[in-house]
């Protein structure tokens, strides 16, 4: 199968780690990744910013960037929520300024074939056992997008209770918000502090070494604040978790 | 100063003073906590919750595209029923005709059933101007009143507060309001509502004017209805021989049939009861029974201006059940005073702006109260999408400019452009990997340094993806 792999701007940039394993993974399972390179953002921190008309060239360039493909999946429940809700909010408006159906078309044809990563391993390689092997105590923080925009419900839990050697332990106030929210953390930073406190308070309450997510914007607050404090707990994105194998182990 | 949110200070600011406090932030965190988990398993009981979600938003969204209509229809119907109907654009056109209507009774005192409408056009403040005393009666709002405080949560005005404290109010400002409290007066909740109903008790039986709010308003007969847990309510729609309420047009239902939706969503969603307490329903006036007179106001307040706003006018759906606040990671370390206004949390960053505008510093400030979870919006009775409004609503921010929008406009587009012109991208992200052994742990300037008061940032890769694809894959 063809796949289109949408790295996103803050993988490519800071995590290039993720954007690898989601093509090793991928690879693994039989899929034939690819990686257009006119790809570059989804957009998603300007929209979500207030600047929608400044969004629109990016909107644009995604949809074009994956039109050949029937299958573009994404490490990022954010960025796919932004593709999915918002382009065709986006496109509408356009339209109903007077700037004609273009947008709406692009997002039209691209929004029913992203997929974040998950979604696609459950529901469309129908693979929850992806051979991983990962000897380590993990928790998992569902992220908001995941959880309440996309409704990846228990996909990423079935994905790790089925890796070799992890022990998977529950995470307190998993549903809550971690406080990254995209520019929220800089407009409102003492807030966002307070919310990745207790986030962190939870986290390590649970003794897990790592804490798993499938997002990395959260992971970069998550982790920023762990390190700070110097807590014996690292953050890992489940593309890497579920890359890792007995051959080829993640350490 | 009691009734008034002018002068806060931008969000922000105001919830960098809440967080820091530990007391405030375990009031809240209690409170919202255990409600929170209550709504949950109330709502959780009806199978078919999501079609009476629909259906609410539905009437609703009739209604609103039809009020024109239905308000022509309540003012003759509750005319018909012996009742005066007013008509009030603004707050100030609202406490003129409230004060006028008080005045001509004669009286200088008047009894409150809570109303969030006289809150959000500061009528008490309004009446003492003219020499009119208003005794709250619903016992948060009492002590928010008796502690020349303000309101911070829809339906538990005075969440912030914890018993101890409530107690030391009672027991400091109850005499110079009327009935003092007890001398041994204790922190039981016991002890401190029977305070409490004695110090009311005397305003019930001797108040001749009644002001209340609504939270529907029936169409097709012109009744009003009040839900309430208390039965202060009661006492104040009842006994009286003058009641006057102020109500929202948007509080409309067509009929008596839609108000069974209703009468299921807010309850559950509110206090997480069935069914609440007391249900107080009138039709104009009846002779020998109730208020002899009865006056409406109907006040518009910015309503208007907000339906004629496509995305944001789904905020007139909103039927006050606070459900957004009890679940918003923000309102609960923020607190409700943050948001400068009597409608805190989640929809008040959405009903605040619009209903007053993005002029003030604290208005323009409120749509970006949010990390935009979306636990609001999945609680929501009437399916009120918060999180998109408050994005539009950043976006009418953005255009209007002014303080730190410029700036940052500027930088989106600088931004954008890069990131729709790969090979810039590209060189800009391999400078940053080459030398990211000189990066700082810690960056001055706006933003970075918001981020990294209390954050590392991320090391920086050796290399973009991009190169790695290229080298492996292309």
């Amino acid at each position: 199968m063809r796949v289109a792999l949408f790295a996103t701007c803050v993988n490519d940039a800071l995590y290039p780690s993720t954007a690898i394993a989601t093509v090793r993974l991928l690879e693994r399972l039989g899929a034939d990744v690819d990686f257009p390179a006119a790809q570059t953002c989804c957009g998603q921190p300007q929209f979500n910013t207030g600047y929608r008309r400044e969004t629109e060239p990016l909107v644009r360039r995604t949809a074009r960037a994956f039109a050949d493909y029937d299958h573009v999946v994404t490490p990022s429940g954010s960025c796919v929520a932004m593709i999915r809700d918002n382009y065709p909010r986006i496109g509408a408006r356009a339209k109903a300024e007077g700037r004609g159906e273009e947008l709406a078309e692009a997002a039209a044809s691209l929004v029913p074939h992203v997929y974040e990563l998950t979604e696609f391993l459950v529901d469309v390689l129908g693979v929850t056992d992806t051979g991983a092997y990962f000897p380590h105590t993990v928790t998992y923080h569902p992220s908001c997008h995941g959880l309440r925009m996309l409704g990846l419900g228990d996909r990423p839990r079935r994905l790790l209770q089925a890796v070799r050697g992890l022990e998977l332990i529950e995470l307190p106030g998993a549903e809550e918000c971690c406080g990254f929210g995209g520019t929220f953390a800089v407009k409102n930073p003492d807030v966002s502090e307070a919310m990745g406190a207790d986030k962190l308070r939870n986290a390590l309450s649970t003794g897990a070494g790592v804490l798993c997510g499938a997002d990395n914007s959260c992971l970069m607050h998550i982790g920023g604040m762990l390190r700070r404090q110097d807590a014996p707990q690292r953050t890992l994105h489940l593309a890497e978790i579920l890359a890792s194998t007995e051959e080829e182990p993640l350490v | 100063m009691s009734g008034t949110f002018m002068g806060m200070p931008a969000f922000p600011k105001a919830a960098r003073d809440a967080v820091r406090d530990t007391t405030l932030r375990g009031n809240l965190r209690h409170a919202t906590r255990t409600i929170r988990a209550k709504r949950a398993a109330a709502v959780a009981e009806l199978e078919d919750w999501p079609q009476l979600r629909e259906a609410g938003k539905q009437i609703k969204d009739h209604t609103l595209r039809h009020l024109d209509r239905y308000l022509e229809q309540v003012e003759q119907a509750v005319t018909a029923a012996g009742g005066t109907v007013h008509w009030a654009a603004d707050a100030d056109e609202a406490n003129r005709i409230v004060a006028d209507l008080v005045k001509a009774t004669g009286e200088t005192e008047v009894v409150k059933v809570k109303s969030m409408a006289t809150q959000e056009i500061g009528l008490n403040t309004a009446l003492e101007a003219a020499g009119i005393r208003a005794y709250e009666t619903d016992l948060a709002e009492l002590i928010v009143q008796l502690g020349d405080d303000l309101p911070s949560h829809i339906l538990v005005p005075a969440i912030h507060r914890n018993r101890g404290e409530i107690r030391d109010i009672f027991r400091d400002n109850m005499a110079s309001w009327g009935r003092p409290a007890p001398e041994d007066l204790t922190d039981r909740p016991a002890d401190l509502a029977e305070a409490a109903r004695l110090h009311l008790r005397e305003k019930f039986l001797r108040a001749k004017v009644g002001i209340s709010g609504a939270n529907f308003m029936i169409a097709e007969t012109g009744t009003l209805v009040v839900v309430e847990s208390e039965g202060n309510g009661r006492m104040c729609l009842t006994l009286p021989e003058t009641l006057i309420s102020v109500v929202g047009i948007e509080k409309i239902i067509p009929t008596w049939r839609d108000l069974e939706v209703f009468l299921q969503l807010l309850p559950r969603s509110s206090t997480a009861e069935r069914m609440n307490p007391y249900t107080t329903m009138w039709t104009g006036t009846t002779d020998g029974d109730g208020p002899r007179t009865f006056h409406l106001v109907l006040l518009d307040n910015g309503r208007t201006d907000t339906l004629a706003d496509e995305v944001g006018r789904q905020a007139l759906r909103c039927i006050r059940c606070s459900a957004c606040l009890n679940v918003c990671p923000v309102y609960e370390r923020a607190g409700g005073h943050a948001y400068g206004s009597p409608y805190p949390g989640p929809i008040g960053a959405i009903l605040t702006p619009q209903l007053r505008g993005i002029a003030s510093e604290v208005d323009a400030s409120l749509p970006y109260a949010s990390s935009l979870c979306g636990a609001c919006y999945e609680v929501c009775p009437v399916a009120i999408d918060i999180p998109e409004v408050l994005v539009h609503l950043r976006e009418k921010v953005a255009d209007q400019g002014g303080r730190g929008h410029r700036l940052e406009k500027a930088a989106i587009k600088a931004a954008t452009w890069l990131l729709d012109h790969p090979a810039a991208l590209t060189a800009g992200e391999r400078l940053a990997s080459r030398t990211r052994k000189l990066h700082p742990e810690r960056l001055p300037g706006p933003g970075t340094r918001q981020w990294t008061n209390s954050r590392d940032l991320p090391d920086l890769p050796a290399e973009p993806f991009r190169d790695w694809w290229k080298k492996n894959h292309a």
